[in-house]
């Protein structure tokens, strides 16, 4: 109850920004809970492979608050370690195994594309998958005032000129956007070779020049899609779920446009090596426990993410299925 | 635009923003005024502190606010020790400190302040006018423009370094350029000269950069060359001015504020280049037997540097609020400070987050209303902080400089670079190397590099210079700005030979 009170008389203080730079600044500490008795862990310890403020920051503290507040775990800590793009913190958890029983590390799709090319010299078998917990699709858009509005009009003016319609996105060449894109385009039965994919250092830049109309199309996260066409600035020309989502029912999918392909960027969040079976399950069962929660849904809500659970022996098949897809497709871009 | 001004005036006046904005100015003005600690090292120090804040606005808004307060405190030391506190107002001693040698530092300080504050108000109300002018223009801007905007900004460099420094400042520069390539550039997704070290992946850190290149290297030398300060400043006794003087100094404080504003608007030019002009061409258009004056304790050649430094303050935020383009060492850091909060600047800042462009515009003008009423009646107070010793102050830089580095990233090799970096940057600056060359040319290398490798794949090669005319003469520009000064130096060579 002590953390309790202090952290409302910090806020009182100095106000929610303030509060936030006390909670970045050292380590978060998570109201301990007093609730229903149905706790399962005492206390859960985050890894964050990357900087305060991040899509990893935003998933670890969410779920975190989550779990502390509905009472399934007693307190929560956040660590964010940054460095080689999240290699530094995967290093760390394999090399402090022992003493990290505690510890969940957030990660996402990049571990797996970074694996495949080398740049970690890790992959996710080296750690304990703990659960995939939510996801993002990809979507393709456009300016709102394109004469473009669906798959086949754009593929339509890509085949008129393959390389004076580029795609751009917010990643590296072989980063997840150019994976996207080009998936995309070789499920439509176009060579993934010829996409003319131009990479942008973040999705801003990247939207600025397609409204300024040096790139045809952007492949970007759905939910940042979504965003943008509610401004009015784009439209989503398809989506990679296997069904439409609830948040823009209009947005057609891929697959329903006749380009069988799908893809999802999971967060999830895993283990030192050599967990015990048991403390494995316990994380696996707050976790569990945590999607039937009120509390889950506000953070959910909030940062409109799609609940994706894939639990152990699911999360290894579902990693193990893209690492080949998009293995596979890097192979065919020349990335490997 | 009157849209724009309420967002900004609502996010500025919030009690947070205004805290912030009294706090920066306030931090500013104590360390402007301490000799040898530019307005680059603190906001070096303060950037950690504004991240954390996590809100962009109030970030931006503390950093502007110790700009302008530096710049502000500056010439306090300079009026009362002839020891410049910064590099923007050291023409502001050439009159000031004879002024208060005559026992006319009051007057001295007032119209400091009064120069100052109508230099950086009449300075956010062009940047208010010029900026979204500018901005819809750089929309047409495609990668091709940038990349031969960046050179240019880069070219800039050379035609505004010190007589003597051109050769030295395209070294650091092209320093800049080389540090700049180390981690994965746009171009592949494999890392790059980082010598198998995971930590380096992701390139240097531009904190750890920025603090190692001004804020150690400043300390280190405010060790090495003590001077006595607080025993001979002049008494600071009577604030007033005359009636005829304020007649006086008028237009001159008009004439500056639109030429230092321009002045700052140029990319490579600043603040100190702004006072310097301004103190010459004041001085040449005045009567007579008033350029006697001059170096002599004139009014005019107080008020001219101290309204030109505070608008081209004002002016430099034009590029990089506009383009993402930082015309100096200063606003080379508050563009990393944002790009590390998700920020963007440029072309679309004004329609993306109009609450943070407007905000910054307005807390322009709150801060230096700000630093009017605290520099008035206060300034024989703070005057005597000139008075610390230096070992307390620099322990505290030391201090301040660490932290900032390490819990930027939270990772200790980001000490060892500091150190590292620290060092080196000591010893560059004991051989008269400019380091803002460096940190422009490190901040603009990796933009310049991205800009240029879309650009050879939009148009498949680099024939997208001929194919675009905008790109051409840009080029054209920066060929100019680099040739000038090579001839000038050449010219003034031979006529001294």
């Amino acid at each position: 109850m002590a953390t309790k009170r202090e952290t409302t008389m910090k806020t009182m203080k100095m106000g929610r920004r303030a509060l936030m730079v006390t909670a970045v600044a050292t380590l978060g500490l998570g109201n301990a809970a007093f609730a229903d008795g149905h706790q399962i862990l005492d206390e859960v310890h985050f890894l964050i492979p990357g900087g305060a403020g991040g899509g990893w920051d935003g998933t670890a503290r969410g779920t975190g608050e989550a779990l502390t507040e509905s009472g399934l775990v007693g307190s929560a800590s956040y660590e964010n370690m940054s460095g080689g793009g999240g290699g530094t913190a995967i290093g760390y958890m394999i090399e402090n195994a022992a003493s990290l029983e505690n510890t969940l590390m957030v990660n996402s799709t990049p571990i797996v594309i970074r694996s495949l090319t080398g740049v970690f010299p890790h992959n996710f078998r080296d750690l304990t998958l703990v659960s995939g917990t939510i996801g993002d699709y990809a979507a393709l858009v456009v300016p709102a005032d394109s004469d473009v509005s669906n798959m086949e009009e754009f593929l339509a003016m890509y085949d008129a000129d393959p390389n004076g319609t580029p795609i751009g996105g917010g990643s590296v060449p072989g980063g997840m956007d150019h994976l996207v894109a080009a998936m995309v385009m070789e499920a439509s039965g176009r060579d993934a070779l010829g996409v003319n994919y131009i990479p942008y250092d973040a999705g801003g830049t990247a939207m600025a020049a397609l409204l300024s109309g040096e790139i045809k199309a952007l492949s970007t996260g759905f939910s940042e899609a979504v965003d943008l066409a509610n401004q009015g600035e784009v439209k989503i020309i398809g989506v990679t779920s296997e069904d439409r989502v609830d948040a823009a029912p209009d947005a057609m999918t891929m697959m329903e446009q006749g380009i069988d392909t799908s893809f999802v960027n999971w967060r999830g969040f895993f283990a030192a090596p050599g967990l015990s079976e048991e403390k494995t399950a316990q994380y696996q069962a707050a976790i569990a426990a945590m999607y039937d929660t009120p509390e889950w849904e506000t953070v959910r809500a909030r940062n409109g993410w799609v609940n994706i659970h894939n639990p152990g022996d699911d999360f290894l098949s579902f990693l193990e299925n893209q690492e080949k897809v998009i293995g596979d497709l890097m192979t065919k871009l020349g990335f490997l | 635009m009157l849209e724009g001004i309420l967002i900004g005036l609502q996010t500025a006046l919030s009690l947070q923003n205004l805290l912030v904005v009294i706090g920066g100015c306030l931090i500013g003005t104590f360390i402007g005024m301490l000799p040898g600690l530019g307005p680059m090292s603190i906001i070096a120090i303060m950037i950690p502190v504004a991240i954390t804040m996590g809100d962009p606005s109030a970030a931006l808004i503390l950093l502007a606010g110790v700009y302008y307060g530096a710049i502000f405190g500056g010439s306090t030391s300079s009026i009362l020790l002839n020891a410049p506190g910064v590099a923007g107002t050291v023409a502001s001693s050439f009159d000031g400190y004879p002024m208060s040698q005559q026992g006319k530092a009051g007057k001295a300080l007032t119209i400091a302040a009064i120069a100052s504050f109508a230099g950086g108000t009449i300075g956010a109300i062009l940047l208010m006018v010029f900026a979204p002018m500018l901005s819809s223009v750089a929309l047409l801007f495609h990668s091709p423009e940038y990349f031969a905007l960046m050179v240019v900004g880069l070219s800039a460099i050379a035609a505004f370094a010190g007589p003597g420094q051109v050769t030295k400042a395209l070294l650091m520069t092209v320093l800049g350029l080389i540090m700049a390539t180390v981690g994965e550039g746009a171009l592949f997704n494999l890392p790059r000269f980082t010598g198998g070290i995971m930590d380096l992946q992701s390139g240097f850190g531009f904190i750890t950069l920025a603090m190692a290149m001004f804020a150690l290297p400043e300390a280190i030398f405010l060790v090495l060359k003590p001077k006595n300060l607080g025993e001979d400043g002049g008494e600071i006794k009577d604030l007033r001015i005359t009636r005829a003087e304020a007649r006086a100094i008028a237009p001159v404080i008009g004439r500056q504020s639109i030429q230092g504003f321009f002045i700052g608007v140029l990319p490579g030019a600043g603040a100190t280049i702004a006072s310097f002009l301004g103190y010459a061409v004041e001085r040449n258009i005045a009567p007579k037997h008033e350029q006697e004056e001059f170096g002599k304790g004139s009014i005019k050649g107080l008020a001219a540097p101290e309204t030109a430094n505070n608008a081209a303050c004002t002016g430099s935020f034009v590029p990089l609020l506009t383009l993402g383009i930082p015309g100096s060492g200063t606003t080379a850091i508050l563009l990393g400070a944002l790009i590390a909060l998700n920020v963007t600047p440029g072309p679309r800042l004004m329609v993306d987050e109009p609450q943070i462009f407007w905000a910054v515009i307005m807390s322009m003008f709150i801060g230096n209303l700000v630093l009017l009423i605290l520099n008035l009646p206060l300034i024989p107070y703070i005057a005597k902080l000139l008075a610390i010793p230096r070992n307390f102050l620099i322990p505290f830089i030391l201090f301040f400089t660490l932290m900032g580095a390490y819990i930027g990233q939270n990772n200790a090799t980001e000490l060892l670079l500091l150190v590292g970096f620290g060092i080196c940057g000591i010893a560059l600056k004991f051989a008269n190397y400019p380091l803002p060359p460096l940190l422009i040319g490190f901040i603009l290398g990796g933009m310049m590099e991205d800009n240029f490798s879309r650009s050879m794949q939009l148009y498949g090669g680099v024939n997208f210079v001929l194919e675009r005319p905008m790109t051409m003469i840009l080029l054209l520009i920066a060929a100019a700005l680099i040739i000038l000064p090579v001839l000038r130096t050449r010219k003034a060579r031979k006529a001294a030979a």
